[in-house]
């Protein structure tokens, strides 16, 4: 297993690279942090679809000029082209997502004062409890 | 002449060396407050000093809870989970055909077909180019929309909160004690330590932004012919505009590119895209004669549409970086 491992290496540490940010998302509290785990795992997607497109000795896919005029045409010459626009899509909506979640965080932070998940959520739920305890003081103060 | 000149030498080999004295017209920042002694910390507020104490506060209230056996299990259960998913992808890339084998069932007759016809079809040298843009242009038209569509809700929801920290701050709600009522925390400051007379960097900046500009538009226009494309020419536009920020100030570029000139450009490229494509589906698509001459490969004005195409999606991405950098840096744009 070791053998095709090393064969397919590109691939092999495409997958590691994936595993590795989908620890820091799963594992870190800071959300800055878990932003940065996703952005590895997209990265590791872009370098399994580069890899799957990469055909040994073969030229980009921009069309060369042939010797006696004209534009070699030959599909043996170039490398799959449909793996860069896929990369491509990839790496504008990583873009994207990556900002609107930073957008988010700054807003949780402004709010709680920590990057903390777990911090922000125990602030969240004191001061719910904050709210109940006064709505439940206020109604007793009525009944009074 | 001279004596300015040695006058000059002198004050930059002190400033080099540090031990000199500082040259006058050297801005010095102000020292920082004096930290507050432990006792006199206020608790009641968001602050810095408090952040210190929240971690030990989230102990206690974990142990109060009884969650701590729960945050145990979660980590545990995570990295299992991650070994199980990394070992079974593993063994999947294991049994994959060899790296850049040419006969992968990846390189398919859709390759073939793409390579083969692609440049008569497109007219565009650069096949990922008549790719993205021709054969799959209402892809990258979404992928378009999905930046702006980014671009506007940060500048929504960083910009609403920019305008409430103000409103907040022009008339605080305090409670009879004079306390801040508010729930929110102070906004944060997020233009720390931004110099505006920095003279090396101004001066590498007025040098570089021009060739980084040319660079940007020399990559846009050529999309079709070389590597490149809207995409990263829109990105090299955006890094000239963030240098000139830096080194200028906001304020400067702010006068050339706010939100009101990137929401005009980016949505006025993006209907033009919408339009230009939407006329070629109706042309050239569904074996109709497309009435778009195509040219002759590897000039710069020929691929039919691709090269308008190309000028919008690097307006739109220049524009979305630029405002991304300054939204999150300045809050503003």
């Amino acid at each position: 297993m070791l053998e095709k491992l090393l064969l397919n290496h590109y691939e092999a540490a495409a997958v590691i690279l994936s595993g590795i940010g989908l620890t820091n998302l799963l594992l870190q509290r800071n959300l800055i942090k878990k932003i940065i785990g996703l952005n590895i795992m997209d990265t590791a997607v872009y370098l399994f679809l580069a890899a799957k497109g990469y055909v040994e000795g073969r030229a980009a896919p921009i069309l060369l000029e042939a010797q006696g005029g004209g534009w070699i045409t030959n599909p043996d010459v170039y490398v799959n082209p449909v793996p860069a626009g896929l990369v491509l899509t990839g790496i504008v909506v990583s873009v994207s997502v990556t900002a609107f979640a930073l957008a988010l965080t700054l807003k949780l932070y402004e709010h709680y004062g920590t990057l903390n998940i777990d911090e922000a959520l125990m602030k969240m739920t004191e001061q719910q409890e904050e709210l109940e305890t006064k709505i439940s003081d206020a109604e007793e103060d009525v009944l009074a | 002449m001279n004596e300015e000149l040695r006058n000059i030498w002198t004050q930059f080999f002190n400033w080099v060396m540090g031990n000199g004295p500082r040259p006058e017209n050297e801005v010095i920042p102000p020292e920082p407050p004096p930290a507050l002694p432990f006792s006199q910390k206020p608790t009641d507020k968001f602050s810095r000093f408090h952040e210190a104490t929240l971690k030990e506060r989230y102990t206690q209230w974990l142990e109060l809870h009884g969650l701590h056996l729960f945050s145990v299990i979660y980590s545990g259960l995570s990295v299992l989970t991650c070994i199980v998913i990394v070992s079974l992808l593993l063994a999947t890339v294991a049994e994959l055909p060899p790296f850049g084998h040419e006969r992968n069932p990846a390189n398919n007759e859709v390759i073939r077909r793409y390579v083969q016809h692609g440049g008569r079809e497109t007219g565009a040298q650069n096949i990922v180019a008549g790719l993205i843009l021709d054969y799959r242009a209402f892809d990258t038209f979404g992928e378009s929309a999905v930046l702006f569509t980014a671009a506007v809700s940060v500048l929504m929801i960083l910009g609403a909160s920019r305008r409430n920290s103000l409103k907040d701050s022009q008339n605080p709600h305090t409670d009879p004690e004079g306390r801040n009522f508010s729930q929110r925390g102070p906004p944060v400051i997020r233009h720390h330590l931004l110099r505006k007379d920095d003279a090396i960097l101004q001066g590498v900046a007025s040098l570089s932004i021009p060739v980084i500009l040319m660079m940007g538009c020399v990559v846009v226009i050529n999309g079709h012919l070389s590597p490149g494309g809207g995409f990263s020419g829109g990105a090299i536009l955006s890094t000239a505009l963030i240098l000139a920020a830096n080194a200028f100030g906001f304020e400067r570029v702010h006068n050339f590119f706010n939100e009101r000139t990137f929401i005009v450009s980016s949505s006025t490229a993006l209907m033009i895209y919408a339009l230009s494509k939407g006329y070629s589906f109706f042309t050239g698509a569904n074996h109709l004669h497309s009435i778009i001459p195509k040219g002759t490969i590897g000039d710069i004005l020929s691929a039919g549409l691709i090269l308008p195409l190309n000028i919008c999606v690097g307006l739109i991405v220049a524009g979305t970086l630029y405002g991304f950098y300054a939204l999150f840096s300045e809050g503003d744009m």
